[in-house]
C-alpha cells in the first residue's frame, strides 16, 4: 500500500489485523453458510471500540476522524465485510444524530452504541429504494407524542439494534420536505421486526423488515426538526459512502492479495501462472484501481474531516470503489479457475459479498446522478 | 498491590535464523514481539489489579526499539513502563540480566509482587524470573497459570506433568507465568491510542543506585554463548489417505505396527 499513514493509523490497522485474523477469518466461512449474526465475534470487537470509532470521547467513544475510520474500516472489511458492515451502521445513524440532535439525542445514542447496542438506520422501504422522497411510512403529531405507522425494509442491524432512526413521512405528497426522522426505542409497544433476508452475500450481517403499528414515540426522540429528515439522511448517506468506499477497497484487495498468493503457487504448465503475462496483466489491472479507490476515499474522508461538501466525491469513492471490488472479486475467481469457484477458497465468498456495495447507500446508478448534477451545477 | 512485570521483546520466533557464521541470531528485519509468555504474565498482573486495586509497572531491559513492546503493555493496562537500555547492558545472560532487573526493582518502589513469563521465545532459559527472586531473596512460585491473593497471601497455581498444584505464599514474591487459564485481552481502539501517547521512563546504568558495573552486561555474565545453530527441522510427515477411513485406519495400523510403535 502505498499510501502514507500515520503511526497511530499504521498501529491501529495492525491490531484490527490481528483480531480479524485471530478472531474472524477462521470462522468465516461456517458463518456465512449458515448465514449467522455472529454475535460473540461482535461483542469482542464492541469491546475493543470498534463499533463506536466515530462516537466523541465525552460519550465514550474513540473519536477518530473519517480518514482514520476508512483506514480501519477498509482492514475491517479485508478480513470480513459483513462483520465491518455491522461495526459500522450504528455510527452512521449516529453521524446525523451528531448533526442534526440535542445534546440529550447525542449522549443517549452516542453511549449505547459504546456500550454495544446497535442502531439502525431506517430509511429504505420496500417500494422506495432509491427514492427516499417516496416513502410510505408516515407519522402524525398527537399531543406530546408523535404516532408512526408503516414499515421499513433492508434494515442493517434491525434484529439486533436497541434503537432505530426510523425516517417517516407527514405526507407523501410533500415529498422529500415530509420526512422527518425519529430515534425510537425497539420496545415501544408497536414495533416489530419482519423476516430476515437471506442474502447472497454479506452473510454475517443482519438485515431485515421493521414494522411500526401505531408507535408512540415522545416529542423530544424527533431530530432535528420536521421536515429536516431527507437533509439529514443525505448527511449521513456522505459519510457512510466513504466508509462504504473503504470497505469495498479492503474486499478488492483481499481478492488482489487471495489472486497473488494462489498465482505464485498454481503451476499447470511447469510455471507459476503469475509468470503467465495474462494473468500479471489482470493483477496489474486489480491494482491500479486498487489504488485508485484507495486515493478516492481517502480524498473524500479528508474533504469531509475538513467540514466541506462532499457529495460529489463521496459518491465517486463510493462507486468507484464498488465497482472495482465487483471486477476485482470477480478476477480472482477467474485467476483461482476452479477453486476460486469453490467454497473451500475464500475468493468466491469476496464476489458474492463485494455485489452488494453497488447496490447499497445508493445504487452506482444513482451515485452517478448525484455526480452528474454536481459537475453541471459546477 | 503493587505489581512489577518483567518483559522482554523478542523477534518473532516463526521469522528467526540464526548466522551461520557468527551462530547469533540475525535480528535485522525479523519483527519484533512482546514475548508471548510476557503478555500472559502481564494479563495475569492486570487482572490482580482490576480484583484488588493497586498498579501495575511493567519493566524491560533491551534496546530503545523494546519502547514499543512497553507501549503495548501500556494499552492492555500496564499504568507506567520503565526501559533500562544501556550499552553497558548488552550481551548480557540471565544472571547478568536479572541482576539488573532486581536492582531496578528495587529503586522503583515497594513491590508487592513480581511477574515474569515463564521464558522467553528467544533465550528459553526460563532462569530470570527465579534468579530475581534469589537477587531479592523473596519467596517464588514458577509454572502458575492463575493467581489470586487471600488474607494477604498469594495463591497460585501451578501447571505440573500431572494436573495442577496449588501453592501459598507470602508476599512479596516473585511468580513466573506459564501459558494461563486466559488469552491476553486486545487493547481497545482507546487504549492503544493513549498507549502510544505514553511517556515511558528510560533509565540508563548510571541511574540505577547502588550498581555494580560488574555485575552487569558481558562483564556481568558467567555463561557465555558457545556456539548456536538451526536444528534439523522434523521430517515431512506421511499422509494416509485410502479409499474409507476405515481403510486409512488399517494402513496405520499397519504402519505403526511395522515400525514397532505400538
Amino acid at each position: 500500500m502505498a499510501i502514507i499513514l500515520t503511526e497511530e493509523q499504521k498501529e491501529l490497522k495492525a491490531l484490527i489485523r490481528e483480531f480479524m485474523e485471530n478472531e474472524v477469518i477462521p470462522f468465516a466461512q461456517e458463518y456465512d453458510e449458515r448465514g449467522e449474526f455472529p454475535e460473540e465475534i461482535l461483542k469482542k470487537a464492541h469491546e475493543m471500540g470498534l463499533g463506536c470509532m466515530n462516537i466523541e470521547e465525552e460519550f465514550g467513544g474513540s473519536g477518530l476522524n473519517n480518514e482514520t475510520m476508512a483506514v480501519l474500516i477498509e482492514e475491517m472489511a479485508y478480513g470480513e465485510a459483513g462483520v465491518s458492515t455491522s461495526l459500522t451502521v450504528s455510527g452512521l445513524a449516529y453521524e446525523c444524530i451528531r448533526d442534526f440532535g440535542s445534546q440529550e439525542q447525542k449522549k443517549l445514542i452516542g453511549e449505547a452504541i459504546v456500550a454495544g447496542k446497535y442502531i439502525s438506520f431506517a430509511l429504505t422501504e420496500a417500494d422506495s429504494g432509491s427514492n427516499a422522497g417516496a416513502a410510505r411510512c408516515g407519522y402524525v403529531a398527537d399531543g406530546d407524542e408523535y404516532v408512526i405507522n408503516g414499515s421499513k425494509a433492508f434494515i442493517t442491524n434491525a434484529s439486533y439494534a436497541d434503537y432505530h432512526l426510523v425516517f417517516a413521512t407527514k405526507d407523501p405528497a410533500l415529498g422529500v420536505r415530509g420526512l422527518s426522522a425519529f430515534i425510537v426505542a425497539n420496545d415501544t409497544p408497536g414495533v416489530s421486526r419482519g423476516k430476515k433476508e437471506n442474502k447472497m452475500g454479506l452473510r454475517l450481517s443482519n438485515t431485515s423488515d421493521l414494522h411500526f403499528d401505531n408507535v408512540r414515540v415522545p416529542k423530544d426522540m424527533l431530530v432535528g426538526k420536521e421536515g429536516l429528515g431527507f437533509k439529514m439522511a443525505m448527511t449521513s448517506l456522505d459519510v457512510g459512502r466513504i466508509l462504504i468506499g473503504a470497505a469495498a477497497t479492503g474486499i478488492a484487495q483481499r481478492a488482489l492479495d487471495e489472486s497473488v498468493k494462489y498465482a505464485k503457487q498454481r503451476s499447470p504448465f511447469g510455471q507459476p501462472i503469475a509468470t503467465h503475462q495474462a494473468v500479471q496483466f489482470i493483477i496489474a489491472d486489480m491494482a491500479i484501481e486498487i489504488e485508485a479507490a484507495r486515493l478516492l476515499t481517502k480524498n473524500a474522508a479528508i474533504l469531509k474531516d475538513q467540514g466541506m461538501r462532499i457529495s460529489k466525491e463521496a459518491a465517486m469513492a463510493k462507486s468507484f470503489a464498488s465497482d472495482v471490488a465487483m471486477r476485482a472479486t470477480t478476477d480472482a475467481v477467474q485467476i483461482l479457475g476452479g477453486y476460486g469457484y469453490s467454497k473451500e477458497y475464500p475468493v468466491e465468498k469476496l464476489m458474492r459479498d463485494a455485489k452488494v456495495y453497488q447496490i447499497f447507500e445508493g445504487t452506482n446508478q444513482i451515485q452517478r446522478m448525484v455526480i452528474a448534477g454536481a459537475v453541471l451545477k459546477e | 498491590m503493587k505489581i512489577l512485570v518483567c518483559v522482554k521483546q523478542v523477534p518473532d520466533t516463526e521469522e528467526i535464523k540464526i548466522d551461520p557464521v557468527t551462530g547469533s541470531l540475525i535480528r535485522e528485519g525479523v519483527p519484533a514481539i512482546l514475548n508471548p509468555l510476557d503478555a500472559c504474565a502481564l494479563e495475569a498482573a492486570v487482572r490482580l489489579k482490576e480484583a484488588y486495586g493497586g498498579t501495575v509497572t511493567v519493566l524491560s531491559m533491551g534496546p530503545p526499539q523494546a519502547k514499543e513492546a512497553l507501549k503495548q503493555c501500556v494499552a492492555v493496562g500496564a499504568d507506567e513502563a520503565v526501559l533500562i537500555t544501556d550499552r553497558a547492558f548488552k550481551d548480557a545472560d540471565t544472571l547478568a540480566t536479572s541482576y539488573a532487573l532486581s536492582m531496578t526493582a528495587r529503586q522503583l518502589d515497594a513491590f508487592d509482587l513480581i511477574v515474569c513469563g515463564k521464558h522467553t521465545l528467544d533465550g528459553e532459559t526460563g532462569q530470570v524470573g527465579p534468579q530475581i527472586a534469589e537477587h531479592l531473596d523473596w519467596s517464588q512460585v514458577t509454572h502458575v497459570m492463575d493467581m489470586k491473593v487471600e488474607e494477604g497471601k498469594l495463591l497460585a497455581v501451578r501447571e505440573m506433568e500431572e494436573g495442577r498444584e496449588v501453592v501459598e505464599a507470602m508476599l512479596p514474591c516473585v511468580v513466573s507465568v506459564t501459558k494461563t487459564l486466559y488469552k491476553p485481552r486486545y487493547p481497545t481502539i482507546k487504549s492503544k491510542l493513549a498507549a502510544g501517547k505514553k511517556e515511558i521512563l528510560t533509565l540508563s546504568a548510571d541511574e540505577i543506585e547502588n550498581l555494580d558495573k560488574e555485575r552487569i552486561g558481558m562483564a556481568g555474565s558467567r555463561t557465555k554463548v558457545a556456539k548456536s545453530f538451526t536444528a534439523p527441522t522434523g521430517q515431512a510427515g506421511m499422509i494416509i489417505q485410502e479409499e474409507t477411513a476405515e481403510a486409512s485406519g488399517r494402513k496405520l495400523a499397519q504402519i505403526l505396527l511395522e515400525a514397532k510403535l505400538v
